[in-house]
């Protein structure tokens, strides 16, 4: 990976290299047409594991989730900090049953958007040393940002 | 707003009952003038506001940050003296969106104030929950949780409606009958 340490301005071909390689490492992964890439729950901690080590993506500037009632999608934004290569890394996962590997042990800095997404959302991240809510109250019930949630306007 | 000199009204209305000649009147009057001892403490309370320094959301940045710097000056007011904690303030300024999280914390600053205590509902998240009432986590106003004197509408209020609210405040704490309201 050589090819991309010293670059400063983002270059298509270099892009679609980096995603081929990947793709070839992994074929259980699929590149989707945007370059997005859909990672199956079963292997995400041995993709992710790999991007860092092997691949150099050694920042992962953001995780959050979307809630799409039939299923929900936990999105994870790598980077290779001193260049401008980013990965987006899609895990589609049951609703009902909303369960994933936490990548705090890969990279700390998941700790609070993961209590944060279990907060709001309610996946629960297996292996994370502190599940807990962050922006709610403790006692609160339910998961405000799932979209079937109910609740009571403050106006009159 | 003009503001009655109600000491000077008091001590006329005593010296006429005496009989005292007019011209004398004026001239005792200008130099002494008697009233309730609790009148004098609400001119001097008025006067000294010691706000606490609590901001929960950006209408902090105006009633909290702006008014206090050179181009607003509240200290030429003596509203100034920004107190750390809520055993030295008398005034707290609801600066922002009360969250449902935030509220138990709010109540309990207002309780752990000294009476007299004051407060203003700064912005119209205070007021009613503002663009945040439609929202789960958002008190619709903090008049639900604790007593409002002054209400400040804006979003947020200009510094100027800043030191409005504070001249409404001293206003009502003038005109209160005993110490507090
Ligand atoms: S009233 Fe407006 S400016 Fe003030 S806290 Fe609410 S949203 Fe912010």
């Amino acid at each position: 990976m050589d090819d991309i340490s010293n670059v400063s301005k983002i270059t298509e071909p270099v892009q679609k290299r980096i995603l081929a390689k990947i793709a070839a490492a992994h074929p259980e992964i699929n590149v989707s047409e945007a370059g997005h890439l859909h990672v199956p729950v079963d292997s995400l901690t041995a993709v992710m594991r790999d991007l860092k080590e092997n691949f150099g993506f050694d920042y992962l500037s953001n995780v959050t989730a979307v809630d799409y009632l039939e299923y929900m999608n936990v999105v994870y934004d790598l980077c290779r900090v001193g260049t401008p290569y980013m990965l987006h890394i899609i895990v589609r996962i049951d609703r009902e049953n909303p369960v994933v590997p936490s990548m705090v042990p890969l990279w700390g800095g998941a700790l609070w958007q993961e209590r944060e997404i279990y907060d709001l959302l309610g996946v629960i991240f297996t292996k994370h040393p502190d599940l807990r809510r962050i922006l709610l109250d403790d006692t609160w019930e339910d998961h405000p940002l799932r979209r079937d949630y109910q609740w009571m306007s403050g106006r009159d | 707003m003009e503001v009655k000199d109600e000491f000077r009204e008091e001590t006329t209305k005593r010296l006429k009952n005496l009989g005292v000649d007019p011209a004398v009147i004026g001239e005792v009057t200008r130099l002494v003038n008697v009233g309730p001892l609790e009148k004098l403490l609400n001119l001097a309370r008025s006067d000294s506001l010691w706000p606490m320094g609590f901001g929960l959301a950006c209408c902090a940045i105006e009633g909290l940050m702006a008014s206090n710097m050179a181009r607003f000056d509240l200290a030429r007011f003596g509203y100034e003296v920004m107190r750390a904690s809520p055993r030295q303030a008398d005034v707290m300024l609801v600066c922002g969106t009360v969250t449902k999280k935030i509220a138990p914390i709010v109540v309990r600053l207002y309780e752990q104030m000294p009476e007299p205590k004051y407060v203003i509902a700064m912005g119209s998240c205070a007021i009613s929950g503002g663009p945040f009432v439609d929202s789960y986590n958002v008190v619709p106003g903090v008049d639900t949780l604790i007593p409002v004197d002054v209400y400040l509408p804006g979003c947020p209020p200009r510094p100027d409606a800043v030191i409005h609210a504070f001249m409404q405040l001293k206003a009502k704490i003038n005109q209160a009958k005993g110490g507090k309201r």
